[in-house]
């Protein structure tokens, strides 16, 4: 098998890409090389969801069939190689030249208007109709509502397209020929790693998580990529030429999430979506944050690891990750060590992190009995918005005492950081008011946050003060507020319940 | 399609609601937009250099570096311009690439041509630009102390203004401001040329207007109309827009097509396009109202101040619709309202859906709701009371009488299918429980005049061909941009030749077929455009009938009848096919041109009296929501709205304009907010900054509903206009975050609520009243 040609299942039929940079996105292929102009470009930055598309993918030991939606303005052409790629242009040629239902209910409940970002959202759909075919359900408003977080629509208000989620179950059922997907998949299946160059730029995709290190060890400068949700801003937006690219993605080692020993592994390559899936198991809190957590297509193509070892001030996992005690593991040919995540970082967009480490996973020890914990993001919008203030706080209670507070904030300093003073101010206090209220002033005092266009300094301030009264209202031992009490958000989130065991 | 049917096979053509003609199209992504287009032979790609000064002179601008490129074919300057460099649609003021100076950062400076989008990109990044910097003014306000407006000021004045309210039993002064909007249509701007024989142009663009797009580009490169020929298909959004903001894509396309003599795209990035392009008007108000013990409005004084960016473009009829809109649904017998368009180093802000309308109007809404709550009366109230009807009360301040009021009905209606009364009382129950959340509730009406201000832009024309088979096509002067214009002529076309709608089709909208057009807007695409294809459809039927009288009835052409895709004429029932085949074998014309003008409009624009509109539509909403006082988060519970569609041609599309309008609306309220840096950088230049509504923000709970109400005008099939004026019923929900805040309060405090209302906004208005609550003598503590 060549390893220099990329080998992608365009709508069901084998393609081979070379002669193009490693940078080149899917979309521009798509609308440019292969004239399928039913995806579209609104925004080439991942936010409008114009350019969705649905990715097959063999995952796992068993080689099981996974699709996802992905805005393919960010996806690297490369980071297809072996996979199934679908665009809108693929279902009318499943429905034998009719429409697919996901297509048919946004026509019959007039789902379109401009129609631009109409592809998208058929897509959307389209890759929820197959999940639940699988599972055997059917989708309820809230789910209809997370799949389509990641398209914009400014014409319809979006009324008419979550109805059409609901109505295409009602038309004629088509099922995905999923078997014979997976054989195809399995045939354009690769010993060997792929090793793709263009004018000399190169893109390297090691399969094992040894030969990855030894490639990191060579190419210190080369650009790691995973899911390519900041990476391709970069080439999209700044325009940045990358001459070596590390991709990670096809390192399996990398992908799993594992519990052993009293934590939970979650190895750097492991999707957003696969992350939260196993820590909302343990920590149902992170619920609301999973759920605005950027958008699915995001959530589906970057990584956890990706998100933390990115090292921006406003990640949204790093508040919640530190404040339940989590440790970043780096591996190199050298070893492996691992260290608290909140000394991973040194300053801004500075990491303790050699040139020839990679950050291979995260460990976050599973939960004691009696945990508090709570954390929750402050944004303009509620779906896929970068955070202005980003808090998450954990205690026990002991004899009504604050015990072993850890409480962290991103958004409020230039990396995400423990509110160190305000854990002090608690620790070993009767979880009241007046506790409360020291806390409040030693959080003035832990952070000197900035104004920008999230929000003014003053705000986050308050904001967070906010956030951390809340936390109180909620988990104080006299009293307590639901969620339906406390957050505007909380009917939103499947999991805003009293999680279970904290009145331990 | 020629077999006789008995009985109507296919849905009635109008009052029905059919899917949008493009349905099909854009759900399997076979629509074609501009950058969809099969690209010609030769094709290049352009981009734009953009200014990164607020205002500067240009001191060198060396682009030897973007010529070295890779794949660059050239650049092009203001230098390179035969004719004016000029693509403003009133005033001479809107550069086409900047000359001399700039005046705002993102302002195009230069125009890079290359082998591909990407190398254009690239190219263009590669310009080193000094400049000299000279003081920019990023204030509206500062604007206007320092006099430096794009227009004079406008006023209207009626009655004694300034005497009523000296004598006013109470008076309430307020200032605040109401943030601008970012259209974000979907698909960015975008425009196509190719040279063609004789010094023709081709161009295609994405545009709400292409008869001023062929005016622009024929007058920049000195060329006669007739050789300048636009085609749009569809826009993918326009909103305003793509009204006169398509002008510059349009002129860099076609002077580098001609330039270079090969085809030439320009689609800006996102970022570009956002940086460029201006966006709705922000607004700063200044008001002093005079009122009674009930809360009727005795005399208003009202200043507002727009950011009109650096150049006029659209900025003079926005504030005039601005004007003329701020007594929306209420009598106002003595007003003094002035209007100032000020003149900022940022980009030039340009009409936007309602185009001035909610901004005028928004400006009374927040008068009457700040009465209430200063008398304790439940805000409803105040505003019924000051409702237009009744003895003397039913002229506007610019002296149209509002001869179709159906606000009492419509409010009542709604006031009672909304449950209001008792979800007032709730509210109340559940805000005195609650310490942390409070819930809000607001009934807002609207009042739209439907017709351009201007009154000679009221006309419109349309071709309708009908061919030998039975099947239709029909061409508008008007443009498709989502909200469904041709479907709606399309049915009216099918309605007129009796016909079922699948045999019509509409076309691209082409200068080359319908002449000097105006641009799609004010709401009047399907009043206009429907009217002229009525008239071409009528036409055809007249020549057919007295045809068919002459063929096979008794020569009386108002006797035969066209229903059912049949010819009903002297007792027989016969194929509409047919019949066209035989009206041809006799030499019958078969297509017709059609011509509209609206009647009985007339509008003095010195004085700012006259009869602008042809009609009024109505609305009304309520919303409930719920705000967060630890952190300004927000939720819209319910919304409940009531729209008059007239007798709607569509109910479907007609719904989903008035639901679209209202999630546009509560974004530009709420969570659309532009922030531009010390240096008049705008820094929300893409989706990932600037928040337009996503699929949480439409409420679980969302009633919407038309008002049945026939057109008293005789307007297209009795239909009212329906773009812009639902946009206005997002009033409630930003008035109902309002009550929500006051709640937070003593409820008689008014919040200093400023829009967009993000939950900054709201939390500085709750603190606001908290900390007046907590000053006021005997307080409570706060909770």
């Amino acid at each position: 098998m060549d390893r220099h040609t990329i080998r992608i299942l365009l709508n069901g039929e084998p393609v081979e890409v070379a002669g193009v940079a490693p940078t080149t996105s899917l979309l521009a292929w798509l609308r440019g090389a292969r004239g399928l102009t039913g995806t579209k470009e609104g925004c080439n930055e991942g936010d409008c969801g114009a350019c969705t598309v649905v990715v097959g993918a063999l995952s796992g030991d068993d080689a099981a069939l996974e699709l996802a939606t992905l805005n393919a303005c960010l996806c690297f052409l490369p980071t297809l190689d072996g996979k199934a790629v679908f665009t809108v242009e693929y279902l009318r040629a499943q429905a034998g030249g009719r429409l697919h239902p996901a297509q048919q209910a946004l026509v019959d409940c007039h789902g379109s208007q401009c129609g631009f970002c109409t592809p998208g959202f058929a897509m959307s759909l389209w890759a929820l109709y197959d999940a639940c075919a699988v599972e055997g359900s059917r989708p309820d408003e809230a789910r209809i509502r997370s799949t389509l977080t990641g398209n914009l629509c400014r014409c319809t208000g979006y009324r008419p397209i979550i109805e059409a989620g609901q109505r295409m179950f009602d038309l004629p059922a088509l099922a995905l020929d999923r078997e014979r997907l997976r054989r195809d998949l399995l045939a354009l299946r690769r010993r060997e790693s792929l090793e793709y160059a263009h004018q000399g730029a190169r893109f390297l995709a090691p399969r094992t998580l040894t030969g990855l290190l030894e490639l990191r060890a060579r190419h210190p400068v080369a650009t790691m990529l995973a899911g390519g949700t900041d990476v391709g801003l970069w080439v999209n937006k700044q325009l940045r030429a990358l001459d070596a690219i590390l991709y990670l993605g096809e390192v399996a080692a990398l992908r799993r999430v594992v519990e052993e020993d009293g934590v939970l592994r979650i190895g750097a390559g492991a999707s957003l979506t696969d992350a939260f899936a196993a820590l909302a198991r343990h920590w149902p809190e992170l619920g609301e944050l999973w759920e605005r957590f950027a958008s699915l297509p995001v959530r589906n193509a970057g990584t956890l690891g990706g998100n933390f070892a990115n090292g921006s001030p406003i990640g949204d996992s790093m508040p919640a990750l530190i404040a339940l005690g989590a440790r970043v593991v780096l591996a190199s040919v050298r070893g492996r060590r691992s260290l608290a995540l909140e000394d991973f970082y040194l300053d801004y967009m500075k990491k303790d992190l050699a040139a020839d480490e990679i950050v291979a996973a995260i460990e976050v020890p599973l939960p004691a009995a009696g945990l508090r914990f709570r954390t929750w993001k402050l944004s303009k919008r509620y779906d896929s918005d970068i955070s202005a203030v980003c808090g998450a706080f954990a205690l026990h209670l002991e004899d009504g005492r604050v015990h072993a507070p850890r409480i962290a904030f991103g958004g409020m300093a230039a990396t995400p950081r423990r509110a160190t003073r305000t854990e002090a101010a608690l620790d070993g206090r009767p979880w009241d008011e007046a506790a409360l209220a020291l806390a409040a002033q030693a959080l003035d005092e832990d952070f000197d946050p900035l104004t920008d266009l999230r929000a003014s300094a003053g705000y986050r301030r308050r904001a967070a003060a906010g956030l951390l009264r809340r936390f109180f209202l909620e988990t104080r031992a006299d009293a307590p507020l639901a969620p339906a009490q406390t957050r505007v958000f909380a009917a939103f989130d499947p999991c805003a319940v009293v999680p279970h065991g904290e009145d331990a | 399609m020629s077999t006789p049917r008995t009985g109507p096979a296919h849905p009635p053509a109008a009052h029905h609601p059919h899917p949008h003609e493009s349905a099909h199209l854009h759900v399997s992504g076979e629509a074609m937009y501009v950058d969809d287009l099969p690209e010609l032979a030769g094709t290049a790609h352009a981009a734009l250099g953009l200014s990164t000064q607020a205002h500067a002179r240009i001191v060198r601008l060396a682009l030897d570096a973007v010529r070295a490129m890779p794949g660059v074919i050239g650049v092009l300057t203001a230098a390179d311009i035969p004719g004016p460099n000029d693509c403003g649609p009133i005033l001479h003021d809107d550069p086409i690439l900047a000359g001399g100076e700039v005046h705002y950062v993102g302002q195009p400076v230069f125009a890079v041509i290359a082998a591909s989008h990407e190398a254009a990109r690239r190219a263009a990044r590669a310009a080193v630009i000094d400049y000299a910097p000279l003081p920019a003014v990023l204030d509206p306000l500062e604007a206007t102390r320092r006099q430096s407006l794009v227009l004079p000021p406008m006023q209207l004045v009626r009655g004694d203004p300034a005497a009523r309210l000296a004598a006013a039993p109470r008076r309430l002064a307020g200032q605040w401001q109401v943030g601008g909007q970012e259209h974000f249509y979907l698909e960015g701007q975008v425009a196509c040329a190719a040279p063609r024989e004789d010094g023709c142009i081709q161009l295609w663009s994405s545009t709400q207007h292409p008869t001023e797009m062929q005016h622009v580009v024929a007058q920049m490169l000195g060329l006669a109309a007739h050789r300048v020929v636009v085609e749009t298909r569809r826009m993918g959004g326009g909103f305003g827009g793509k009204e006169s903001q398509s002008a510059l894509f349009a002129c860099v396309a076609a002077l580098a097509a001609w330039k270079f003599r090969r085809p030439v795209k320009l689609r800006p990035d996102r970022d570009d396009d956002i940086l460029i392009t201006g966006k709705r008007h922000d607004f700063q108000y200044d008001y002093e109202v005079g009122f009674d013990d009930d809360g009727r409005v005795l005399a208003l004084r009202i200043e507002m101040v727009a950011r009109a960016g650096f150049s006029a473009d659209l900025s003079g009829p926005v504030a005039t619709r601005a004007v003329c809109h701020v007594d929306n649904a209420y009598y106002l017998s003595d007003v003094d309202i002035r209007a100032l368009l000020a003149r900022t180093n940022t980009q030039s802000n340009t009409a936007f859906r309602g185009f001035g309308g909610p901004q005028g109007a928004i400006a009374i809404e927040h008068v009457l709701d700040s009465i209430a709550r200063t008398l304790g009366r439940d805000p409803l109230d105040v505003r019924r009371l000051n409702f237009y009807g009744g003895e003397g009360r039913d002229t506007t301040p610019y002296g149209q009488a509002v001869a179709d009021n159906v606000i009492h009905e419509l409010v009542a209606e709604l006031e009672a299918d909304s449950d209001y009364r008792a979800r007032r009382a709730a509210i109340a129950a559940f805000n005195a429980a609650s310490p942390v959340l409070k819930k809000g509730l607001a009934l807002t009406p609207v009042k739209f005049g439907i017709s351009f201000n201007l009154s000679h832009l009221n006309q419109a024309g349309a071709l309708v061909h009908v061919y030998t088979d039975g099947s239709v096509l029909v061409n508008h002067g008007g443009t498709e941009m989502g909200q469904g214009v041709n479907t709606k002529v399309c049915q009216v076309v099918a309605h007129e030749l009796g016909i079922s709608l699948a045999r019509v089709r509409a076309t691209a909208t082409d200068t080359s077929k319908v002449a000097n057009t105006s641009a799609t807007a004010a709401s009047t695409g399907a009043d206009l455009n429907g009217q002229a294809a009525a008239d071409a459809a009528r036409r055809i039927r007249l020549r057919l009938a007295e045809f068919a009288a002459r063929t096979w009835g008794n020569g009386a052409a108002a006797e035969v009848r066209f229903a059912d895709d049949q010819v009903h004429v002297g007792g027989r029932a016969l194929g509409f096919a047919e019949v066209l085949r035989q009206a041809y074998l006799a030499r019958v014309q078969l297509w017709s041109e059609g011509f509209y003008a609206t009647p009985g409009l007339h509008w003095d624009p010195t004085t700012l009296r006259g009869h602008p509109f042809y009609y009024f539509a109505y609305g009304a909403a309520v919303s409930e929501v719920i705000v967060d006082t630890l952190t300004g988060e927000w939720r819209l519970l319910r919304a409940d709205l009531v729209h008059d569609a007239g007798d709607s041609i569509n109910p479907a599309i007609d719904r989903g304009q008035v639901e679209g309008a209202f999630i546009q609306g509560m974004g530009w309220l709420t969570m659309e907010e532009l922030y531009r840096d010390a240096d008049g950088r705008l820094l929300t230049h893409a989706p990932s900054t600037y928040k337009i509504p996503a699929t949480h923000d439409c409420p679980a709970d969302f009633r919407v509903r038309l008002y049945p109400n026939r057109n008293r005008e005789d307007t297209i099939l009795r239909s009212k206009a329906v773009g812009e004026p639902p946009l206005l019923l997002a009033f409630s929900v930003w008035f109902a975050l309002r009550d929500a805040i006051a709640a937070a309060g003593d409820g008689r405090t008014n919040p200093p609520l400023r829009a967009p209302a993000t939950p900054e906004a709201i939390l500085d208005a709750v603190d606001a009243v908290r900390a007046q609550r907590a000053a006021a003598p005997g307080a409570a503590p706060a909770t």
